[in-house]
């Protein structure tokens, strides 16, 4: 029998995002599919753009779009990043690394990512909290 | 598909005087399909006198749909006479909770000390079964199950039955975190498996007023339900799920604030009441 067309969002990724539009942290919300679905406020300065302006982006473009690079500047792959692991692994990962804004500002972060698992065998979604430690690194 | 509400109070059972006309029973809901197949939403009071209606006749098998194990939507299941006899053929379908079955569930309550004869000693042994993600048919309906915003595992029913599509959520709250007037719907709970349904059975339990004291409760407002009903482009806007303190006269007054709000939508909305009979088409 076919899958039935659901036309929303899974439930956790809606609640998720709900977290996310509330907090202060920067927090990334993937679906399933990997697909950005949102990034809220507090992740803006730190991406470098709105999410109004980014849009939903499937995985390939994301994980590309801020460059993101090892402390050595060397580039991470999708499956390398926390938001990967946590995708492709379903376990949370966490890593220091460094990303390329939209305006050009490269900045050092750490993220924390988390897999979404409605049930043990039931992946719907993943997020990440992340944190801008530039200024941390600098001094 | 023909439709009987058995009860459709929300959260308490609410005798007396003052509900006699909306009634004081708590969620259920008869189905009678196109095949004759005969499927239950929700086990709350209600289904202690559906289930004496049943027990005149007993049909072949009986399938109950739970949206959620919330007392006012299961405390009626160890009542329910057919559970009792040892020949019917009981399918009890609802939602697990990420780490247990729904039987697991069910057991907590239909146990001592909260009841006095175990599940696994109930003479039907029904068979429980999770609600699967994907499409599957009761009867002659196809049945999608679709988590929707409630506190702990809750899903909406879809059924489809040649076409008629009837829709049940008696619990849920979609404005949890979006604007609804302003929200695309994708990101609107429940919108999926409400999307053009010929009857929509929803959660309007508070005023605008009370739901502003009770955000996260996971019920809806007059406007809240009258708004999604709109969204999800539904034909028939049935409201359920009546907070007990409301009285037949406030839930009349309810109903003329739902019917401001909804306008000429060209659609239909009421109220549910015990004993109503809704026939599609």
């Amino acid at each position: 029998m076919q899958r039935w067309d659901t036309r929303q969002k899974n439930l956790l990724v809606i609640l998720a995002r709900d977290v996310a539009s509330k907090i202060a942290t920067p927090m990334f919300v993937v679906d399933a599919e990997g697909t950005l679905v949102f990034f809220n406020e507090a992740a803006e300065p730190v991406l470098g753009q709105t999410f109004a302006d980014a849009g939903e982006m499937k995985a390939d473009e994301w994980s590309m779009v801020w460059k993101p690079c090892d402390l050595d500047h060397r580039p991470i792959a999708l499956r390398e990043l926390p938001l990967g692991v946590a995708l492709f692994e379903r376990r949370p990962a966490h890593r220091e690394f460094i990303l390329v804004g939209t305006d050009g500002v490269e900045r050092h972060v750490a993220a924390t990512a988390l897999p979404l698992l409605a049930h043990q065998d039931e992946l719907v979604g993943a997020v990440a909290l992340f944190w801008d430690r530039s200024s941390e690194a600098d001094s | 598909m023909h439709a009987k509400v058995w009860g459709c109070r929300g959260s308490l059972a609410a005798p007396g005087p003052e509900t006699v006309h909306y009634g004081g029973n708590t969620s259920c809901v008869e189905l009678r399909l196109q095949d004759e197949s005969v499927v239950i939403l929700d086990a709350g009071t209600g289904i202690r006198a559906l289930g004496l209606k049943l027990a005149e006749e007993p049909p072949p098998r009986i399938d109950i749909l739970l949206t959620h194990l919330h007392l006012d939507h299961l405390e009626g299941l160890g009542f329910f006479t057919p559970l009792w006899e040892r020949k019917s053929e009981l399918h009890i379908w609802g939602p697990a909770s990420p780490l247990k079955s729904l039987e697991d569930r069910i057991a907590t309550y239909l146990s001592p000390p909260l009841f006095p004869v175990h599940l696994s000693d109930v003479p039907s042994r029904p068979t429980f079964h999770d609600v699967p993600e994907e499409e599957w048919m009761v009867g002659s309906a196809a049945v999608v199950a679709q988590p929707v915003s409630h506190p702990g595992p809750t899903v909406g029913y879809r059924l489809d039955d040649d076409g008629n599509v009837f829709v049940y959520m008696p619990d849920h709250e979609p404005a949890l975190g979006v604007d609804l007037q302003t929200v695309s719907p994708d990101w609107i709970s429940g919108y999926g498996v409400a999307f053009g349904a010929d009857v929509l059975l929803h959660d309007g339990q508070y005023t605008e007023e009370e739901y502003a004291m009770k955000v996260g409760w996971g019920h809806s407002s007059t406007e809240h339900v009258v708004t999604f009903a709109k969204i999800a482009k539904v034909r028939r806007l049935v409201m359920f799920h009546h907070d007990p303190l409301h009285t037949d006269a406030d839930l009349e007054v309810i109903l003329a604030r739902a019917r401001e709000l909804w306008g000429e939508n060209g659609g239909e909305i009421g109220l549910a009441h015990e004993g109503m009979e809704i026939d599609l088409p």
